[in-house]
């Protein structure tokens, strides 16, 4: 028997859809270490084996040259790769600024669908107890 | 009867490198490569349950490891899309043994397919059901406007996820006319009906199964597999053909004829 030297390696990987809050199951096929594709999980109480456009791609972006794989700030019109305390102290500098000149209304805050429940109950939380404002919206309505 | 369970250790220790079949993993079915006869995943191999594209699965792997030899637990439609693709050269049939899985009688009734078992029976007894035609009956008792009139309504909630497709063991062209702006016009929900169905009905003329899972992947509940049936019928009644049948008979469609071939072949018939 020819063989070509290659280790069997293939496996599906129960996970949820992240592309937005519905939660749909879905099976991500990884072959010889990548993800190469998405089954619908059959049994899966939200979902029950239906996916939308979305969630059959929803492997494509994993391994995305175009993916950011770091932070990003602008700097001198130009976005440049950083590390994220430097990228979070930026956001901090800019919301507080804004919000000392202008009130805490000029700035909102918007959560997202591909989060969990907790952490848009903490994004609310530092909208209306830390900054002070009831600007909040969400992903899904833009 | 035998087990499973001792079919992919037996499979394992006669050569083949992998079985692929279904297991439970913490409460969720799902399809598993299983690669070593004594490992502790095969008391969690599963026949039923639930259904997998397992032909579209093995292409993938066969390709990907030019050098193995597959196993695999196979349905009746399981078996019909691997013989069929073999025909189409997607998948190498040396390479490859099936374990045949029979439906159980409800399974068979639920499904409605002609022939819910494979040619070779490893597991569960083999049960008859009538083939489910209550769609078919239903749309053919109506006049030709009234037809389009229903398919059209039945079209309309499609969401264009392209499940049917992806799902689809018998789909493997890398360029799909599906998404060719050309023939069909991106971004538009549900996509210009007929062109976007009648694409897929007759790319699925002499190929498709009758497995139903595009009908199981539709979130919109189109009856699409009736759709396909009647074309299967046609296909079998104009040129006696069934897609996976019969190993070594290819699909009169797989040939460029000229019409005095096809009118011959009617006569025939």
């Amino acid at each position: 028997m020819v063989d070509n030297g290659k280790e069997l390696s293939y496996r599906l990987v129960p996970s949820t859809c992240v592309y937005c809050g519905t939660g749909c199951g879905v099976l991500l096929e990884v072959m010889d270490g990548r993800v190469t594709g998405t089954l619908p999980q059959k049994d899966h109480p939200v979902s029950w084996g239906a996916l939308c456009v979305k969630g059959w791609a929803v492997h494509e972006f994993v391994h995305s040259e175009r993916r950011l794989t770091a932070p990003l700030v602008r700097s001198g019109g130009e976005l440049k790769e950083t590390d994220w305390d430097t990228a979070l102290a930026a956001v901090a500098e800019g919301l507080s600024r804004v919000a000392k000149e202008h009130g805490p209304d000029a700035v909102g805050f918007f959560a997202s669908a591909r989060c969990t429940n907790e952490e848009n109950y903490l994004l609310q939380k530092l909208a209306r107890a830390v900054v002070g404002t009831n600007n909040v919206d969400h992903c899904a309505r833009l | 009867m035998s087990d499973l369970k001792d079919l992919v250790r037996e499979k394992l220790k006669d050569g083949v490198d992998a079985f692929l079949c279904l297991k439970d993993e913490e409460g969720t079915l799902l399809p598993a490569l299983i690669t070593d006869a004594d490992s502790p995943e095969l008391e969690l191999v599963e026949a039923g349950g639930a259904r997998y594209p397992m032909g579209k699965i093995l292409i993938d792997l066969l390709r990907e490891y030019p050098g193995k030899r597959f196993a695999v637990l196979v349905r009746g439609c399981d078996e019909r899309a691997l013989v069929e693709l073999s025909k189409l050269e997607q998948v190498d049939l040396d390479r490859l043994v099936m374990v045949g899985l029979a439906c159980t009688a409800e399974e068979a009734r639920a499904c409605g397919c002609t022939r819910p078992y494979p040619s070779e029976i490893a597991l569960g007894e083999k049960a008859e059901a009538a083939p489910g035609r209550e769609t078919i009956e239903e749309v053919e008792a109506l006049s030709e406007a009234e037809r389009l009139r229903w398919w059209k309504e039945q079209f309309s909630r499609c969401i264009k996820c392209y499940g049917c497709r992806n799902v689809c063991p018998m789909c493997f062209c890398k360029d799909c006319a599906l998404e060719n702006p050309h023939l069909v016009e991106p971004g538009v929900i549900p996509p210009e009906f007929p062109s976007f169905h009648v694409i897929r009905a007759l790319d699925m003329t002499g190929r498709c199964v009758d497995c139903g899972l595009c009908e199981e992947a539709c979130p919109a509940d189109i009856p699409l597999r009736s759709l396909y049936r009647k074309m299967q019928e046609i296909m079998e009644e104009k040129l006696g053909y069934r897609a996976g049948e019969s190993p070594d008979e290819k699909s009169p469609l797989s040939f460029l004829g000229s019409e005095q071939d096809i009118e011959k072949l009617e006569r025939e018939q």
